[in-house]
């Protein structure tokens, strides 16, 4: 477990993150935000890189700044795209593994394990300058699970990665928290962070601004009105009769007098008085859609402000 | 046992990135350097017959004194210089410090096994260099010369002095370094700001003499150089039972440093 009690972290005078309180169990866990937002700052003092200036991290109790415990249980794949020189794929992995202090047989067994589980085995012969990005970004990620963490970090790990090793490395994601382990990565593909996440952390300029999974989110945010696309045949009815719900915020017609985007604070009733307009009055329904139930609505929802989904 | 195991991977690993690869250059190129001017006098002297006055007595003079302005001064300073300062600023360049700040193991741990990697490195490179320019030197008069050196416990002793002197210039200079790679992001600047108050050691009163490694060293070279050389002038050396634990002693407490200074260290290469 991942435990951020109030921390804040400040580059002189600039802001990383400020006071986050988190605590991130095991499964997949995604922390979501634009560049600079703070998620790499987040991953860098849960992995000890960096200390807070204020606050206290700790993962599975042991504080960020012991790495001879803390490393044992995490592993850490970073976006820095830089090698040690003149090192083999395998004797990439397998010199840090010796810095564990396991004896040179187990690190290669170990290392060839782990090559094998990033699908990386052809190619762990060859120096490490001569790959692809992919590549590289598989041969780090290698050696972040190489010595089979508890917790397994990952920043932006599918940059740079084809459509196939996207899949496999989101397979392998899942694996390892199958595993039980705790997974947490950053990214800003929105729409795979959805797919894959147990749990979302939403982050801005250095503040986490939600927290949980997609309906939990919209939960925490429950001020803000919720959007609902419907097309049917009497959109004007529709619209009429929602008016005249109290949480009701804003409804749009669309141009071609079908469709309405709702914006309403309780969506429990709209979908009440819905029911109720088929039964009572025979409204066709086409289509009825939450329009923001994927993460990066709700992602535009807190970072844009309202009404940015049409 | 885990301890000396990661020691030793540290060790292994900066050997293989620092000194097996294009970045090794300059630190071969001042290996080179003294072994092409003693080589060039060797076979100047032993192809061409040039002719070499005084002895052996000479000879030691002028090793003397070209061990403590060439070697000592140039080769095995800058030479530290090369070795120590990028084990930490270095791998900060290169943006790969995370990977030991990745593992298991504690910056005080990693910081002495960085120095322990710089340390090989240095006393098998100057070392090398002190023991072939010493064979050089008296090897240039013939094998001969060579062969009445080494049959003397006073050839000996010469010999195995020089390459202790080197040694500990190695274990002070590195430490020194070692700091100043942790500490500096610039570290050329105090490299150069040392290198300054080392040339005038000669010139300081007693009192600053001591806030020295140089005169330490100086007061260790086995052959001591006549006053009227022009080249050097030590007026009061320290004396061995000082200037080894001293040495040592400086170094401990500069490790030490570098050590504390590396557990504050943040990975922040954007900035760097």
């Amino acid at each position: 477990m991942i435990s951020f009690e109030n921390v804040s972290k400040f580059y002189g005078e600039i802001l990383g993150v400020n006071r986050v309180t988190l605590t991130i169990t095991p499964g997949i866990t995604s922390l979501v935000g634009p560049n600079g937002s703070g998620k790499t700052t987040l991953m860098n003092l849960m992995t000890g890189l960096l200390r807070p200036t204020r606050g206290r991290v700790t993962v599975d109790g042991v504080p960020s700044d012991r790495p001879e415990a803390l490393m044992r249980r995490v592993g850490y794949c970073t976006q820095y795209d830089a090698f040690p020189p003149g090192l083999s794929g395998f004797e990439f992995v397998r010199s840090l593994l010796r810095l564990h202090g396991d004896a040179d047989a187990e690190c290669r067994r170990k290392a060839a394990k782990a090559i094998e589980r990033v699908g990386l085995s052809e190619a762990a012969f060859r120096p490490v300058a001569g790959y692809s990005k992919g590549m590289r970004q598989r041969i780090r990620l290698a050696q972040a699970i190489a010595h089979d963490p508890d917790v397994v970090v990952l920043d932006e790990p599918l940059n740079g990665l084809d459509p196939m090793a996207r899949a496999e490395a989101i397979d392998l994601f899942r694996s390892l928290a199958r595993e039980g382990r705790t997974v947490v990565l950053s990214s800003h593909i929105l729409h795979e962070v959805d797919l894959l996440s147990d749990r979302v952390v939403l982050v801005h300029h250095g503040y986490v601004v939600a927290d949980g999974d997609i309906p939990g989110v919209r939960d925490e945010i429950q001020e803000r009105p919720m959007q609902i696309l419907l097309r049917c045949d009497r959109p004007s009815l529709v619209a009429s009769r929602i008016f005249e719900l109290d949480s009701a915020v804003e409804i749009k017609l669309h141009d071609d007098d079908r469709g309405l985007l709702v914006h309403t604070r309780d969506a429990e009733k709209f979908y009440r008085l819905l029911n109720g307009l088929v039964l009572e009055h025979g409204v066709d329904l086409e289509t009825i859609l939450p329009a923001d139930e994927d993460v990066e609505a709700v992602y535009r929802y807190l970072i844009e402000g309202e009404g940015s989904t049409s | 046992m885990s301890v000396r195991r990661q020691v030793l991977a540290v060790q292994l690993l900066e050997i293989r990135k620092r000194f097996l690869g294009k970045r090794a250059i300059p630190v071969y190129l001042l290996v080179i350097f003294p072994l092409m001017i003693f080589g060039a006098r060797a076979f100047a002297l032993l192809l061409f017959g040039v002719t070499q006055s005084g002895g052996l007595g000479h000879d030691r003079v002028m090793y003397a004194a070209l061990y403590r302005t060439l070697i000592l001064r140039f080769v095995v300073y800058f030479g530290c210089v090369a070795v120590f300062v990028p084990l930490f600023r270095g791998d900060v360049l290169d943006k790969s410090l995370h990977y030991y700040f990745l593992a298991p193991i504690s910056r005080k741990t990693l910081a002495v096994a960085k120095y322990l990697s710089g340390l090989t490195a240095a006393v098998v490179l100057w070392n090398g260099v002190t023991l072939a320019t010493w064979l050089l030197l008296y090897l240039a008069r013939g094998p001969g010369a060579l062969i009445e050196m080494l049959s003397t416990a006073g050839g000996w002793f010469e010999l195995g002095s020089y390459l202790a002197v080197t040694t500990l210039a190695c274990i002070g200079y590195g430490a020194v370094f070692l700091l100043a790679g942790v500490a500096y992001k610039s570290p050329i600047v105090p490299a150069l700001a040392i290198l300054g108050w080392e040339s005038i050691n000669a010139l300081l009163p007693p009192i600053l003499k001591a806030v020295s490694v140089i005169h330490y060293l100086e007061s260790l070279c086995p052959v001591s150089i006549p006053p009227d050389s022009g080249i050097a002038i030590l007026a009061d050396p320290a004396s061995p039972w000082v200037a080894v634990p001293g040495i040592l002693a400086l170094a401990a407490i500069l490790v030490t440093l570098a050590a504390r200074k590396a557990e504050r260290l943040e990975i922040l290469y954007g900035t760097e």
